[in-house]
């Protein structure tokens, strides 16, 4: 299986290939691509420096243009695809129907891989994928069970990328308009879910709060440590209870699971976290490379050692982690 | 005349209570009605046969019925029901996700797309026009400009793709593997006991400062505010706007479909407000604002 790693600068590029990623993923510098953050991705020259480093070092290098041009940002978007193709990247990862068949009829000798914003949940799915736009890769969605993953994999006309580590996204991505609802931007407009420009700190008597757009997300006790604002996993009240409604803010982490993926003929685990800083890319490299080639060497059995997931807890939100929908429990 | 539809129920209703409705909905002035069900796959009150033999029934009355499909599509089974509504070729199809779209186009059966179909720019609908898209929606979280903009390209194609706008009622905003329903009764998804039965509004989400933010309503998010782009309608019939959608309510709907009605005909000022359940209005996407926002006009 390979390890694919993100990268939202050029360092943070260097750290995935140093520390073993087979493959880098990374975005333009502007909302063609799903992590749109101040101060994060790449010009057209930085890339051209990632991709001669990742190619000298032997990995390869995904372009992530997979938000959602409308008729004002079109010729933007194509752009971006153009640019992408100049680089000589090894894949773009696209979502957008109108852009999928306007790189493969463009550059069809560049591999095109279905975003996870594409939201393909079926083998059916991404047999429409594969049959308009030729399609070699999909990534999956996050709301799959490992159960359905298998049956994704059995009849999956294309390779296959699951997401391993990192942010767990609970809605179906691609189709999730609730940051857009609450600011005027998301995934799919801008590259941005619950935006920074939109987050507000305060220190308030009965706590410090977040929030969105003025929107209360949560408020912390004393001894209670604040994460981001992302709006679905703020705390609400339903019914006169205030809890996490939608979701708790933890990582997903499925080292438990390799051998299962393995076995599924999944071609690819992918890090979740472009806009995560050099060193936290180097240590999840590092341990995913370590879990993988144990993997591989087969040798009396996979199994996780403490150390790794250690270190996994440690980068994660709240210091947890979840097998997320690949675990039904979860559910 | 812009046309009226009555999207299909995103709620969970018992099978009665969705019979009653539609009894009452045949006499109401709507062209379009979107039958099946979109958001869980657990909720099976009507069985897919059930659906179609509701349809027959519709459509004897005059009405022009599409057949809805699951908007997340998680297993063989939901394929299986997809495929039951993509067997027949009397009715047209409501494809709510890619799955669907593969099914219509492989059996060469006409479809339109619904609001969670990501269609945001011409060169997308070029591709589905090719294959059988006789109509699409707008996705909620796009507005007038952009629509304006999509209409005029496509008749610079010449291409024939009437639109249709999520005008009435809560904003389907997402939707997970998860069951928030299921989540605050803690029961496990598989053994949600119907919950969602008890709720036909969905439940209210809201801030610790008791702002209405969301409704939950099973696997799915809707807005908390109730989208209303009735004084709208004027203005979408001059940008060549073909249907307006109302998305069905368990109380009210009929009174909110007359009021629509009148409102087409200019019978009714359009800025007249309608009162009903207590939910804040809003209509800031339609503006390319967010969505909760509420713009004067």
């Amino acid at each position: 299986m390979e390890l694919v790693c993100p990268a939202g600068s050029l360092p943070a590029l260097k750290a995935a290939v140093e520390n073993g990623a087979n493959a880098v993923y990374f975005g333009f510098r502007d909302s063609t691509n799903a992590r749109q953050f101040a101060g994060l991705n790449f010009n057209e020259k930085r890339a051209a420096e990632g991709v001669d480093y990742a190619h000298s070092h032997g990995a390869r290098v995904f372009c992530a243009i997979n938000t959602y041009p409308q008729p004002d940002g079109w010729e933007q978007w194509k752009g971006a695809v153009d640019r992408a193709a100049r680089l000589g990247v090894d894949a773009i990862i696209l979502a957008d129907m109108g852009l999928l068949d306007y790189a493969a009829n463009r550059y069809p000798n560049i591999p095109r891989h279905l975003s996870v914003q594409g939201s393909a949940t079926s083998h059916e799915a991404l047999s429409f994928y594969k049959d308009n736009f030729d399609i070699r890769r999909a990534v999956l969605p996050r709301v799959l069970s490992l159960d359905q993953v298998r049956g994704v994999a059995k009849h999956s006309p294309v390779e296959l990328e699951v997401f391993a580590f990192g942010s767990l996204c609970i809605m179906a991505e691609g189709r999730c308009y609730l940051s857009s609802y609450l600011t005027d931007e998301s995934p799919n407009t801008r590259g941005a879910c619950s935006p920074a420009k939109a987050v507000r700190w305060q220190e308030t008597p009965q706590g410090l709060e977040s929030r969105l757009n003025d929107v209360l997300i949560d408020r912390y006790g004393q001894g209670e440590s604040a994460g981001y604002p992302t709006l679905c996993k703020g705390r609400f009240e339903v019914e006169g209870h205030v809890y996490h409604a939608i979701e708790e803010p933890v990582s997903l982490n499925t080292l438990d699971l390799l051998p299962e993926l393995q076995a599924l003929g999944i071609s690819a685990v992918k890090i979740e976290g472009r806009q995560r800083s050099p060193s936290y890319i180097a240590d999840v490299a590092r341990t995913w490379r370590h879990a993988l080639d144990e993997l591989e060497a087969g040798h009396d059995g996979f199994t996780v050692e403490p150390q790794w997931q250690q270190t996994l807890a440690g980068l994660s939100e709240g210091g947890l982690t979840t097998l997320g929908a690949y675990h039904r429990k979860w559910k | 005349m812009l046309k009226l539809s009555l999207g299909p129920i995103l709620w969970f209703w018992s099978r009665q209570t969705v019979f009653d409705f539609y009894a009452n909905a045949a006499e109401w002035p709507v062209d379009t009605i979107y039958l099946g069900e979109v958001v869980c796959s657990r909720r099976r009150e009507l069985k897919p046969d059930d659906w179609l033999d509701l349809a027959l029934d519709l459509k004897a009355c005059g009405k022009n019925v599409v057949l809805s499909t699951l908007t997340l599509i998680e297993s063989e089974a939901d394929l299986r029901r997809l495929r039951r509504f993509c067997e027949q070729d009397e009715f047209l199809v409501e494809a709510n996700d890619q799955s669907a779209l593969q099914v219509a186009i492989r059996n060469r059966i006409p479809f339109v797309t619904g609001p969670s179909m990501n269609i945001y720019n011409t060169a997308t609908l070029k591709i589905l026009a090719g294959q059988g898209l006789k109509e699409w929606s707008l996705p909620v979280e796009l507005g007038k400009e952009t629509l304006e903009q999509l209409i005029r390209e496509l008749q610079q194609e010449e291409l024939d793709l009437p639109a249709e706008v999520f005008s009435w009622g809560f904003l389907p905003l997402a939707w997970s593997s998860r069951c928030f329903t299921a989540r605050h009764y803690n029961l496990p998804k598989d053994n949600c006991e119907f919950r969602c039965l008890q709720h036909p509004d969905g439940m209210e989400l809201r801030s610790r400062e008791s702002q209405e933010l969301f409704r939950i309503n099973g696997i799915s998010t809707l807005s908390g505010s109730r989208y209303d782009l009735m004084r709208e309608l004027p203005d979408m019939e001059r940008m060549g706007v073909s249907t307006v959608r109302l998305s069905p309510e368990h109380q009210g709907m009929e009174e909110v479909v007359r009021r629509f009605d009148q409102v087409r005909r200019g019978e009714v000022p359009a800025s007249d407000p309608l009162q009903l359940v207590e939910a804040p209005p809003c209509n800031g996407y339609w503006y390319g604002k967010p969505g909760m926002d509420l713009i004067p006009t």
